[in-house]
């Protein structure tokens, strides 16, 4: 055995775990040893599931060993974000307003990940209650940017993304609400999906924005993205918004090439004061798919410019309502010595959110208020109507859309925390996908000249997970980025 | 004082009602929980009717079934798309700090209900014209808060979310309503009808049929809307008219003191007979309502309304106007038969087994139902099954009285085997001995005295025994004709057949003695 086996892909890792080559306990000792190493520099994990790891893994070696209920995620180390209920382990969304939360349900993506035998490594940091870009809002410290310590890893699903991209576990389950699978996948040099809405049951996802919310995959590589999404992906019947849309094996189709693929790129996604860097590495990479034999075709997306403004009313109203559960009468942190009912509200909830939580809840319940809900809530639907039509019109023209996953790659610590505005605009190129409700995967495209990893977003038609991995995994297999590596060893 | 005092009699009463009725769909509305009245505090409740974070709502598809029902029933459109939206509050009943109800789509829109006016509640009123049409507003779903318990004895307030999250249908009519009484009667007429459609048991006292009124006063004639209460937590028929009627008397005092009414929400306290004021339109909360992202919209399918519509029983207004044309019964009659669904096939089973409608109809009306009333009971459960309707009471017991033997009852009757005034006595036995009518009048002994020789002997005794009344008689005092009745029916037990000893009697009195 080698001492690297933390390095492994999901589809590296099930080749050896199948021929007995590796044991299911091997690889989680051998992930938990990188652990080890590298999270007092990184802090990716909130929670860690040493104990029940320990006894998945040993169940999952004897399903290896008779060879029955074998699946592809048997025996894999994976890490749940903390917005992921977990029975018996505590699930905080990185919030002091759910302290002692211990939830007595699984998530139902959880629920199939342990059906299918995966070993849960722990759960990650994130943005407190998923409102961030750069998980500096979580309650319990920030995480770090592998490839630069001193820089955010993105957010919210930042703790995912830096774990895997640290390969503090094999892969990892994230939320995306307006890029919080896919802005962090970017900045950590990773591959990131948020599938199209309703694909994946949200029933365990602790609720940000209902209509937007989307668990997906952050992994080391597109085919374990693709193995990933089969796990997950399906109807369940608690999830009301989840769709009965049949799907065949998302890592079939992988690597039937890209040949007369028509690749559309919105002139409304490269604006002036991007990033430079990051406008060469995606044009580069639209121009490899061209030599791949992909088509590209410019296309127009109109309404690109009111996609934030429309996500802060839209997020924001819903938010306000699905945190209104948390008033200290039921789980979580209550006040110490209410004078009455209201000083237990007030209280309890000032005490336990976040100022970024509450700046939401506030413009939410704004939002929605008598008098204002024309102007703001109900207008912001038909402008959503109107994104959501913008990409049904580009879809008549090409297969998949190819941006640039966010206008910078990760910035320092605190460099955005003062203007909230400058921190929204981080999702700029995000946000739209999820108006829309398609789907869209972020991977790497390059680096910048402080070697900082730059994301490569491709959106596709509703429903059409297959062709934007299609469309990846032939850009992946085209270059070789994800071959370089964070230099952790050792660590600072 | 030289203006005139304006008497209670220049104002009429405007009254919308909101109707809470819980169906009995057995589960929640959103979960699996059952919905039993009466369990251990918190012992129904699963993580989503507890408001955990990131659960889900999924809708009970037979509570959008039961409230079609009731939609088709009232004659009112079903949307074929509706949806659900969330109604935002905080209170400690309220586990997810909303509640899921129905706002800017609800499933049932416009409608109608009749009832009986006012005059016709008087039995002889006339046919035409004896029913008035309130129109429905609308009709949606909702989930029900817990309930906050307070004064447990150690100074703390406990919350028991058992009943969080059972369906309820709101049922909203238009202000129509112009007394208390026309308010009661459309409320019996609605509990009447979501009974007989089988989504709600109609228990006011255990709350799963509650009523909210909003009401106004306005100079009579004149057609605007003035400032309305609301009034909160009406429980019975009876507080319904006493909440109703002590507002309608403070409205007027306020009025007439130069006063303004202030739209507020006012809680009726049945205690006291008084309302006290909960909170004032400015105090009122901002719900921010909005769509509830968490459920897709509900579809009604041509399909399956038709399935519904199909499967519904023949309801309350039908059945009463079928009575009416095919037993030839009165308005009155045939709303007080309809009353219940038992009661109905309790009705129509008598006739089947040969009862005249007219007779079965009385009987029932004056005999039966006094004597189920006086013990508190009811006909309930058909003559097929025991109980197919459950009436919410569970301790009222069933009627012994089969419809089969009433029927036997009243062909005795008309055999002249019994007099009508035996038939009350039998019948009495009957009902508390469930016993035939037969084994009755033949272990009484009560066979009625039919025989000419037999009586003639008797009226022969009678005259003899009375020769000062035979000759008053005689010289035109008419009127002791009842005395020689009487003294016949005395000497025979009361068991002489009264039209035969009248024949008789008539032709003996006027006959000169042999």
């Amino acid at each position: 055995m080698t001492t690297d086996l933390w390095k492994l892909t999901i589809h590296e890792a099930h080749a050896l775990l199948k021929t007995r080559s590796l044991s299911a306990r091997e690889l989680l000792d051998a992930v938990e040893a990188r652990v080890a190493a590298v999270e007092g520099t990184i802090h990716a994990y909130l929670t860690f599931c040493r104990e029940d790891a320990r006894a998945q893994a040993d169940a999952a070696d004897r399903r290896l060993r008779s060879g029955e209920g074998v699946t592809p995620l048997t025996g894999i180390p994976i890490a749940l974000k903390d917005n992921l209920c977990t029975t018996g382990v505590k699930t905080t969304c990185a919030s002091k307003i759910l302290e002692g939360f211990v939830p007595p349900y699984d998530a139902t993506v959880v629920e199939r990940l342990r059906a299918q035998g995966a070993v849960f490594v722990g759960k990650t940091n994130m943005d407190e209650f998923a409102m961030g870009s750069s998980t500096e809002n979580s309650a319990f410290g920030g995480t770090k940017n592998p490839w630069d310590r001193a820089r955010i890893p993105g957010g919210s699903s930042g703790g995912s993304a830096a774990a895997v991209a640290a390969d503090e576990c094999v892969a990892a389950l994230g939320s995306d609400t307006g890029g919080s699978i896919r802005q962090p996948a970017a900045c950590c040099g990773i591959v990131g999906l948020k599938p199209t809405y309703g694909r994946v049951s949200r029933y365990g996802l602790v609720a940000f924005a209902s209509s937007l919310d989307q668990i997906g995959p952050l992994t080391k590589d597109v085919t374990d993205c693709a193995w990933m999404l089969n796990a997950i992906a399906g109807h369940d019947a608690s999830d009301s918004t989840s769709a009965d849309v049949p799907y065949s094996d998302f890592a079939a189709g992988l690597g039937r090439g890209v040949r007369g693929l028509r690749v559309g790129v919105p002139k409304e996604y490269f604006i002036p004061g991007m990033d430079r860097s990051v406008e060469e590495a995606v044009r580069a990479a639209i121009a490899a798919l061209e030599r791949e034999g992909a088509v590209p075709v410019e296309v127009s997306l109109p309404h690109t410019e009111y996609a934030v403004a429309v996500y802060y009313l839209l997020a924001t109203a819903e938010a306000s309502s699905n945190l209104a559960r948390y008033d200290g009468i039921r789980y979580g942190h209550r006040a110490k010595d209410p004078a009455d009912l209201f000083d237990l509200y007030a209280r309890s909830r000032a005490e336990g959110f976040g100022p970024e939580v509450k700046r939401r809840i506030m413009l939410g319940t704004y939002a929605l208020s008598s008098g204002y809900y024309d102007a703001y809530y109900a207008k912001a639907q038909r402008v959503r109507t109107l994104i959501a039509e913008d990409f049904r019109r580009a879809f008549e023209q090409v297969d998949v859309i190819a941006t640039p996953t966010a206008p910078t790659p990760a910035f320092r610590f605190g460099e955005k925390t003062q203007d909230p505005l400058q921190m929204y605009l981080s999702d700029i190129f995000t946000i739209s996908v999820n108006l829309a409700g398609v789907p869209a995967l972020s991977m790497p495209c390059g680096f910048s000249p402080e070697g900082l990893p730059i994301g490569l977003q491709f959106i596709g038609k509703t429903f059409d997970e297959e062709t934007v991995l299609r469309a990846a995994f032939a850009y992946e297999r085209a270059t070789s980025w994800r071959t370089t590596k964070p230099d952790l060893n050792p660590p600072l | 004082m030289t203006t005139t005092i304006p008497t209670r009699t220049s104002y009429e009463t405007v009254i919308g009602l909101e109707v809470h009725a819980q169906l009995l769909t057995g589960s929640k509305m959103f979960c699996g929980c059952a919905a039993a009245f009466g369990a251990a505090p918190n012992t129904q409740v699963c993580p989503i009717c507890l408001g955990m974070p990131g659960v889900l709502p999924v809708v009970n598809k037979r509570a959008v079934e039961f409230a079609i029902r009731l939609g088709l029933a009232m004659h009112a459109r079903i949307a074929a798309s509706s949806r659900f939206a969330r109604k935002n509050y905080f209170y400690p009943d309220l586990p997810k700090g909303y509640q899921i109800s129905q706002y800017e789509l609800p499933l049932c829109e416009g409608g109608w209900l009749d009832i009986a006016r006012e005059a016709t509640i008087e039995r002889h009123a006339r046919v035409e014209g004896w029913s008035k049409r309130i129109r429905l507003t609308r009709a949606h779903l909702e989930e029900d808060a817990g309930k906050n318990l307070h004064d447990m004895g150690n100074g703390a307030s406990h919350v028991d979310l058992n009943r969080a999250g059972t369906p309820l249908l709101e049922i909203v009519s238009e202000p129509d309503l112009r007394s208390s009484d026309e308010a009661v009667a459309y409320l019996k007429a609605l509990r009447e009808l979501v009974v007989y459609l089988g989504i709600c048991d109609g228990n006011m006292e255990e709350g799963s049929f509650r009523c909210d009124a909003n009401v106004s006063i306005r100079p009579r004639g004149s057609e605007r809307f003035e400032t309305r209460v609301e009034l909160k937590n009406i429980n019975s028929f009876r507080y319904v008219k006493r909440a109703i009627e002590y507002e309608v008397e403070r409205q007027i005092g306020v009025v007439e003191g130069g006063g303004r009414i202030v739209q507020e929400t006012r809680l009726f306290d049945p205690q006291r007979g008084v309302s006290v004021a909960m909170r004032s339109k400015e105090a009122a909360h901002d719900y921010r309502y909005f769509p509830d992202p968490d459920l897709v919209p509900i579809a009604a399918p041509e399909a399956w309304i038709a399935e519904i519509r199909a499967a519904l029983p023949e309801l309350p207004e039908a059945k009463r106007a079928r009575f009416v044309s095919e037993y030839g019964i009165l308005p009155y009659d045939a709303t007080v038969l309809t009353g219940s669904q038992a009661l109905a096939d309790y009705f129509e089973a008598a006739i089947r087994h040969g009862a005249s409608p007219k007779t079965a109809a009385n009987w029932i009306m004056s005999e039966l139902l006094a004597l189920l009333n006086a013990e508190g009971a009811e006909i309930a459960g058909r003559e097929d099954s025991a109980r197919s309707i459950d009436t919410g009471r569970p301790e009222s017991a069933l009627c012994r009285v089969t419809p089969k033997a009433l029927a036997a009852l009243f062909a005795l009757v008309e055999a002249g085997t019994i007099s009508g005034k035996m038939a009350k006595t039998v019948f009495e036995e009957m009902y508390k001995t469930g016993a035939e009518p037969n084994a009755v009048v033949a272990a009484k002994g009560l066979v009625q005295v039919s025989d000419v020789d037999a009586l003639v002997a008797v009226i022969d005794q009678v005259i003899a025994d009375s020769p000062k009344e035979l000759a008053q008689y005689r010289s035109g005092k008419d009127k002791l004709f009842g005395f020689f009745v009487g003294q016949v029916m005395k000497r025979t037990e009361g068991k002489a057949n009264p039209g035969k000893v009248n024949e008789l009697l008539k032709a003996r009195l006027s006959a000169p003695i042999a």
